[in-house]
């Protein structure tokens, strides 16, 4: 048993098949206490399959789960108790009101006053509507009614599965201020799954990108960021400074974009070596201008092309 | 697990499942009402309604005259006794027996209803009870809660058992309040005739017996109740297996439908008497006239019922609780 209590979520290993397929394999991350971490991957990519193993919905063909040091296989009711959850959408029995559906989920957790569903409906805002028919909500009321639920019970982690979907602007960025909010001071872990680059790089600490069934980087997001960046260099004779900085090991793509423009992709600390192994070949250097690079670039560049998308029937 | 039930009772009463069934009961019981008055209006004018207690006192002496007689076998004879009593109770409480009550009809009704009627009442309560939770992805949310799963599958049956009580109750009493309108209410300790035994080609009444009819109705609603019992839990069975809740009740009313056909269709196909649909008229046992299945009995029907019944239920929750939820 891992000693570490400051890991919520740890995850070594888990891999599942459907028949002959294997839908995720060797996926292991862990995620620290008070953390917001990222699951990011293009559609079919295993989010929701792994996020299934997490909560318990499916048994994994390989690999353990340990939710607060809790193995979720051998201790399901242990390990479960300090989960919230939402996976794909937020589903609710729509024939009975709001607070209904809070009640019946009181009900199957251990001593739920009735001051706490008071207290996370006030929490998502949802007070007004509590007691009409779920039927009659709007789909950004149903997910906040899901994550009113999800909360219910005092959970350390909470996992939620590309929770804005189908929300506008507007509730998106309501969202992602709610959820560092809670992560900030109610010290709750949440797991989020998303396809969308940009709001990943807005809302997490670390991320985890899965691409086709298996991890292909985990990292803060900050390091990330800064691992590699798109530098612009004005040079002339523009053919002759691409094909020297092409020369350095530390160059990982370079490209000739105007007639005296060429972008090459490289660490940001080497910029000034890169400069002088251009001055001694002659090169001008009329500018360096560095990008920071967005999650988009990160990805495109570890999955070798772009987010392999999976045509759903 | 009482706030488990209690769960799945708001559920089963939100929909509104208990609400269709009162309100096919509320529509269907003053139709039957009126048939059965049609009936007993037929047979009072062939009889002539004045003068039942002539015929009535005629019959008895007729019997009594018979049982005089040598020439009847002695086995005969406790019968014909008991035949004379339920005439003489008839005259005495003043009930024209072609003119029922109440309890009459509640006792008919029953005896009509168990092969069809009741199990495809029951299929409308059972089919999605698991299923719909598939169907409304909310399986998600009771399935990742800190419960075990076979509590959970076990509220949801024991909440279709109370729902099945309460259909059969509720029979009982709409039959009784919306009949009696027509029929009057008296009825309860009319003599009926039960223990009837047909072996082969003789019907064997060594064991026939008057008994009141509050005490026939009890019989035969418990066993109303056992074979709805048998039909919940395999409806259930096919509710956990069939995540579809329009293919789970497809699937049970074709089951129970050609379960009764072939039951009068194919009365000598040995294979029928171990089908759990073709023992549903369980009544049929009371009223002397056994099922049309060759060589069957009241404990063997009971134990085939039984048998679906189990293994159903071990079907359920081994697939249940083992089963991943993809969708
Ligand atoms: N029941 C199943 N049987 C076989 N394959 C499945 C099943 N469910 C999912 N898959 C496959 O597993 C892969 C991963 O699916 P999953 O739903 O986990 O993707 P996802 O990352 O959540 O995608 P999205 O962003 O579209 O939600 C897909 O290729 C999908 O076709
Ligand atoms: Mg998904």
């Amino acid at each position: 048993m891992k000693t570490n209590h400051n890991i919520v979520l740890s995850v070594e290993d888990l891999g599942k098949k459907i028949g002959k397929r294997d839908i995720v394999h060797h996926i292991s991350f862990d995620v620290k206490e008070g953390e917001i971490f990222g699951f990011l991957g293009p559609n079919g990519a295993g989010k929701t399959t792994t996020i299934r193993m997490l909560v318990g919905l499916i048994k994994p063909t390989s690999g353990t789960v340990r939710i607060c040091g809790h193995s979720l296989s051998a201790d399901f009711m242990n390990a479960i108790r300090h989960v919230g959850c939402i996976v794909e959408n937020p589903e609710l029995y729509l024939y009975l009101s709001g607070r209904e559906n809070l009640e019946q989920f009181a009900r199957m957790l251990p001593d739920i006053p009735s001051e706490r569903i008071d207290e996370v409906v006030d929490l998502v805002e949802l007070t007004p509507r509590i007691d009409d028919l779920v039927k009659t909500y709007s789909l950004g009321m149903r997910q906040r009614l899901g994550i009113a639920q999800a909360l219910l019970g005092n959970p350390k982690l909470l996992i939620l599965d590309e929770p804005t979907n189908g929300l506008d602007p507007a509730g998106i960025r309501e969202l992602r201020n709610f959820i560092r909010r809670l992560a900030k001071e109610k010290g709750i872990s949440v797991f989020i799954s998303s396809h969308i680059l940009h709001e990943v790089q807005l809302m997490c600490d670390r991320v985890a990108i899965i691409n086709q069934g298996t991890i292909v980087q985990t990292a803060a997001v900050q390091d990330l960021m800064q691992q590699e960046t798109l530098v612009e260099w004005d040079l002339k004779p523009a053919t002759d400074g691409r094909d020297r900085l092409g020369q350095l090991p530390y160059v990982s793509r370079v490209e000739l974009r105007e007639p005296s423009k060429v972008i090459a992709q490289m660490p940001r600390d080497k910029i000034a070596e890169a400069n002088a192994h251009l001055a001694g070949g002659d090169i001008q250097v009329s500018g360096i201008r560095a990008h920071h690079p967005t999650l988009e670039d990160i990805f495109l560049e570890l999955t070798g092309g772009p987010a392999h998308d999976e045509t759903h029937l | 697990m009482t706030k488990l039930i209690y769960n799945e009772m708001v559920k089963m009463i939100r929909k509104k499942r208990l609400w269709v069934i009162a309100l096919i009961l509320l529509v269907l019981i003053p139709i039957f009402t009126y048939a059965q008055y049609r009936t007993t209006e037929n047979a009072i004018k062939q009889l002539g309604t004045s003068n039942w207690r002539a015929i009535l006192q005629q019959q008895i002496v007729d019997q009594q005259n018979r049982l005089a007689s040598a020439r009847v076998p002695e086995e005969w004879k406790s019968y014909i006794k008991l035949s004379i009593q339920q005439n003489q109770y008839y005259l005495d409480h003043d009930i024209n027996p072609a003119a029922p009550g109440a309890p009459t009809f509640v006792r008919k009704f029953a005896e009509d209803a168990v092969s069809l009627f009741f199990p495809l009442l029951v299929v409308i309560l059972a089919a999605d009870i698991v299923s719909s939770e598939h169907a409304g992805g909310t399986i998600k949310l009771l399935l990742t809660r800190p419960v075990a799963r076979w509590k959970i599958l076990l509220s949801k049956y024991i909440t279709l058992l109370f729902s099945v009580s309460f259909m059969l109750i509720l029979t009982i009493v709409f039959g009784y309040l919306l009949s009696g309108i027509i029929f009057g209410y008296d009825g309860w300790s009319l003599q009926v005739m039960i223990g009837f035994n047909q072996q082969g080609e003789h019907l064997n009444v060594d064991h026939v017996q008057l008994i009141p009819q509050w005490k026939y109705i009890l019989m035969a609603y418990g066993l109303a109740w056992f074979s709805c019992i048998t039909v919940a839990t395999i409806s259930f069975m096919v509710s956990v297996l069939v995540k579809n809740t329009a293919s789970s009740m497809g699937i049970m009313l074709a089951a129970v439908i050609s379960g009764s056909i072939l039951s009068q269709f194919a009365p000598n196909w040995s294979a029928l008497k171990y089908l759990a649909f073709t023992h549903l008229s369980l009544t049929e046992y009371l009223e002397g006239q056994p099922l049309m299945l060759d060589n069957v009995t009241l404990p063997f029907s009971l134990a085939v019922l039984t048998a679906w019944s189990v293994v159903s239920l071990i079907i359920a929750f081994v697939t249940f609780s083992k089963r991943d939820v993809l969708a």
